[in-house]
């Protein structure tokens, strides 16, 4: 494998400092599962590798009634072990347990998916309908940038060389919330979305009425996508097929996927509308669900 | 070079201590410096789980770890499993199950095997099999492997 020297700060300041002195020659790391097969392909060849496994603000991992906290390195694994954020979280929870193996969810970080920034990643769509937002932090300091702004295209962030994303905070959905992730993949297990999409929404008391709700999509652009017309559609409207189908017609229309190995585009367009309404009527039913623990 | 560094960790409860470079992944250190040859390299792109380890009791594939990180670490492999008596009840289920035919994948999935009956003791079927999904058998079909779980997993029970 290519050469390169290996740093394992504590303190994210000799992080921010190793990056800073480095710049484009050294890459950040957490769990590997994306960097060291890239290093071993030679798609990256850094001189030095940054270990960020140990810094405290990179495993934050904090859940209050305001929001969770989430340091860039905390394993899929530790997410989804937490039963509040199964229930409040639930796309998240959903797209953790997607990701590869049991291995890899014991190694791969919901940070290296986002800064891997592949159109295909399971949890960008679930971190974007939850309204996450991303730290950065860098020589200049701190600044936080939306998830849905977060990526310019395949493999193509915001970040800057001398930047790294510590953490994620997204806002604890109030009661009668409900989110959900799901994806296709040819296989059962163990493979790349041909097509990701997550839903949450927020309803009224009755459960009968969508107070917000947000739809994103994954692999289906050079980016993740947020479906800004579904969110509009969600807006203060009754729960029922007439509005499921307007807004699944309009997830259909925001998908723009290319013809590649894994589908085809029309395939892509039609598995985009199976899937917004499957998440759809799952985060719904979740909604009502943690409606009904509220109330015990 | 100087880049080269000495880690130590616990390999099957034993303290190893190693020189290695930090391009080196954990799999390379088990296989080609400490000659644990128990491990096995398949794939080499964390796709085919042959080169699972137990990494502080999680199962993790040795070939996307790299050895550095291992430094301080509890680790596991397939040399640490038999008991000082003979085989461990996975490994007699392997063979009476006939659960095995090329073995390159055997090492990998009693390693994975194993993390789930500590964590699961009486998984459902679905449960082993989405457990094992990242552990790939082009000789057995999968079902003897997943029959010698159950049948570990009520042999364990029982006793």
């Amino acid at each position: 494998m290519h050469d390169f020297d290996y740093f394992a700060p504590t303190q994210l300041s000799k992080a921010v400092a190793l990056l800073a002195e480095y710049g484009e020659r050294a890459k950040p790391f957490a769990g590997g599962t994306d960097l060291i097969d890239q290093v071993r392909l030679r798609k990256l060849l850094p001189d030095v590798i940054v270990d960020l496994k140990k810094i405290e603000e990179l495993n934050t991992f904090e859940i209050t009634s305001e929001e969770l906290r989430l340091g860039a390195a905390v394993s899929c694994d530790r997410i989804s072990r937490r039963a509040e954020v199964r229930c409040r979280f639930s796309a998240l929870d959903d797209s953790c347990r997607l990701i590869g193996s049991i291995q890899i969810q014991n190694r791969a970080s919901v940070g290296g998916n986002v800064c891997n920034s592949s159109p295909a990643g399971d949890t960008n769509p679930a971190l974007i309908c939850l309204g996450a937002t991303c730290h950065l932090v860098g020589p200049a300091g701190t600044r936080t940038v939306p998830i849905v702004s977060f990526f310019n295209g395949p493999g193509k962030n915001v970040l800057s060389p001398q930047e790294l994303l510590f953490e994620f905070r997204i806002p604890t959905p109030p009661d009668h919330s409900g989110s959900a992730y799901q994806r296709f993949i040819p296989r059962n297990e163990m493979d790349i979305a041909v097509v990701g999409v997550g839903a949450s929404v927020r309803l009224d008391e009755s459960g009968a009425r969508f107070v917000s709700g947000r739809i994103a999509l994954g692999a289906v652009a050079p980016t993740p996508l947020a479906v800004e017309d579904a969110t509009e559609l969600m807006m203060d409207s009754p729960v029922n097929d007439d509005t499921i189908s307007k807004i699944v017609e309009v997830t259909k229309e925001t998908a723009t996927p290319i013809d590649d190995l894994r589908g085809t585009k029309e395939f892509r367009k039609q598995i985009t509308a199976v899937l917004a309404k499957r998440v759809l009527r799952q985060a719904i039913e979740r909604a009502k669900s943690n409606e009904t623990k509220s109330n015990r | 070079m100087t880049r080269k560094r000495i880690i130590e960790f616990h390999l099957n409860g034993s303290p190893q201590e190693v020189l290695c470079e930090p391009r080196q992944t954990l799999l390379e250190i088990l296989r080609d410096i400490l000659q644990y040859t128990g491990t096995k390299e398949g794939c080499n792109n964390g796709n085919c789980g042959a080169c699972t380890v137990l990494f502080n009791g999680k199962p993790v594939v040795s070939c996307l770890v790299f050895g550095v990180e291992a430094n301080g670490a509890e680790i596991e492999t397939i040399e640490g499993v038999a008991e000082k008596d003979g085989l461990a009840p996975l490994q007699r289920a392997f063979l009476e199950e006939a659960a095995l035919q090329c073995g390159i994948c055997t090492p990998g999935f009693i390693m994975s095997a194993k993390a789930l009956l500590k964590e699961n003791p009486s998984p459902t079927e679905d449960e082993i099999r989405f457990y094992l999904a990242g552990n790939l058998c082009r000789c057995t079909g999968y079902d003897k492997i997943v029959r010698a779980v159950q049948e570990t997993a009520k042999s364990v029970t029982r006793s």
